[in-house]
């Protein structure tokens, strides 16, 4: 029992980085429509942007904020420098650049940072603090949790309560009708595409210190566990991300814990397949909106 | 009468087909200017053309004096046109309370924008009752008083109507001429009416423009167009 309480505290963490991420995609995937098969590959060059500042002046929340920021301009250079160009009539072109750019990404950062892990920094002790005698979580944990609750009521407020994130979701619906009443449909997207990354980013430095370290391929899977949370939850649904994020943190849990390391990438693969055949639009894919 | 919009020679198409050819309109301030024709005309066309959905491929297109095609189809609004496009072009994700903020978010007078969106309210009731709900919650009807009514809110000279009474019943189309005759008299809001329903639409327009195969093929007075047999027959079908 208690090693499944502890499972389930550790599954808990590890989903919410993944809801960060899967929100990342689905962000995206509302304003472009476009699976951004990048978002890994993105989050690995703000990591090592964060890991170089924090690096060099010794402050884990200088290296956060250099994440927050190159997320950002990332974000915002990717979609006004390339992915505005491709031709969307075939959903191929954008998952083709979208591939082209993770063997650039991860080319260019190999070449400049070589191919050896790099201990993350860390602002809190990962070790889990016991209740009862039981090992729950760690500070570590508690500031995963906190940062990912914090962006989803950021992005919620956003969305739900300003004029931008209004023009954002108009745009992302209705492209030609908002430009029609005024809104700028590319800048909407570019926002769009930075905001993304920003929230890639965060969940890419959350990550790595529970992880192997930083590395060209980091997020290689933790990007496909990802992309299964979101393809659970459904690709259109915010809150299908979150959901698909924590139970897909918790699948991944019980089967490392109880299975073995080397099962996870098949588990994630299992969730995949399973979700796609039984539920293809997601868990939150029931409330569909009717064309008007 | 001074002329808020005038389209000279004006040519557009998709791609290499060509739609319009050698359009020439000219729209008073404060009148109703029907545009009938048949399915395919190019009536739909000429609108998306005049707000720079479709570029044209030769011609000006005037406002007020200025030529529109060098101006952003996002700028259009703040310089007075309101375009409602075929279908309707409610944001089917949004309440409708968000579909008509969204008319006036560009507006730098958030007071008068306000104050616009309690007059839709005040016009449309049923929209007041569903501020909460979902644009694909709404009937027909509604979504097409809530188009209308957003377009309203950012207080345009020109508004530009496609088809505001495909898929209405008689009674409601009936209650939207006469919104936009009212609309016309009481406030000089100039329309731009494409409309299948002609006996609908000539009742409550100034002139009527007869389109067919991408040509204006009559311009005259409601009246006159309404009066002439021949040209009903040939290509109003009634």
């Amino acid at each position: 029992m208690e090693r499944f309480i502890f499972l389930t505290f550790d599954g808990l963490s590890r989903g919410a980085v993944y809801a960060a991420f899967a929100l990342a995609l689905v962000l995206i995937w509302r304003a472009a429509r476009v699976v951004n098969f990048a978002q890994g590959a993105m989050a690995v060059v703000t990591a090592y942007a964060a890991y170089m500042v924090s690096d060099a002046v010794g402050s884990y929340l200088v290296g956060f904020l250099v994440a927050l920021v190159g997320g950002l301009l990332l974000g915002a250079l990717v979609e006004r420098g390339l992915m505005r160009f491709v031709g969307h009539a075939n959903p191929l072109n954008d998952v083709i650049v979208a591939l082209g750019l993770v063997l650039l990404l991860t080319a260019v950062v190999g070449i400049i940072f070589g191919g050896e892990f790099r201990a993350a920094n860390q602002p809190f002790d990962t070790s889990a603090i016991e209740v009862g005698g039981v090992p729950l979580m760690s500070r570590y944990d508690l500031f995963i949790w906190g940062t990912v609750a914090t962006i989803v009521v950021l992005l919620a407020l956003l969305f739900t309560r300003t004029a931008v994130g209004l023009r954002m979701r108009a745009a992302a619906f209705a492209p030609e009708v908002s430009r029609l009443l005024g809104v700028n449909v590319g800048r909407m997207l570019t926002l769009g595409w930075a905001l993304a990354a920003v929230v890639g980013a965060v969940a890419g430095v959350l990550i790595l210190p529970t992880e192997l370290g930083l590395h060209p391929h980091a997020m290689d899977i933790v990007f496909a566990s990802s992309f299964a949370a979101a393809i659970v939850g459904g690709l259109d649904s915010p809150v299908g991300a979150v959901v698909g994020g924590i139970i897909v943190g918790l699948i991944l849990s019980y089967v490392s814990g109880y299975l073995g390391a080397a099962l996870t990438p098949v588990a994630v693969l299992a969730v995949l397949l399973a979700v796609l055949l039984l539920r293809p639009g997601g868990i939150f894919s029931g409330v569909r909106a009717r064309t008007v | 009468m001074t002329a808020v919009l005038e389209v000279d020679n004006l040519n557009a198409g998709y791609g290499v087909v060509p739609v319009l050819q050698d359009v020439n309109l000219t729209v008073a301030a404060g009148t109703i200017t029907a545009v009938l024709g048949a399915n395919g005309a190019g009536k739909t066309t000429l609108l998306r053309t005049i707000t720079g959905l479709v570029r044209p491929t030769g011609g000006r297109i005037l406002f007020s004096g200025a030529d529109l095609r060098a101006v952003k189809v996002e700028q259009l609004v703040r310089r007075g046109i309101a375009h409602v496009p075929e279908g309707r072009g409610v944001v089917a994700e949004l309440t409708v309370d968000e579909n008509l903020r969204l008319g006036g978010l560009w507006r730098k007078d958030k007071a008068d924008a306000k104050k616009a969106t309690a007059e839709v309210y005040e016009l449309f009731e049923p929209l007041a009752r569903r501020r909460a709900h979902l644009g694909h919650q709404l009937s027909g009807g509604e979504r097409q008083m809530l188009a209308l009514g957003r377009a309203l809110v950012a207080r345009p000279t020109l508004l530009l109507l496609d088809e505001p009474s495909l898929g209405l019943a008689p009674k409601v189309t009936a209650q939207i001429m006469a919104l936009l005759k009212r609309l016309r008299d009481d406030t000089g809001l100039t329309v731009l009416l494409v409309e299948q329903n002609v006996r609908g639409a000539l009742s409550i327009a100034d002139r009527g423009v007869v389109m067919s195969l991408g040509r204006i093929v009559m311009s005259a007075g409601a009246d006159e167009l309404l009066a002439d047999d021949g040209l009903r027959h040939a290509y109003l079908g009634f």
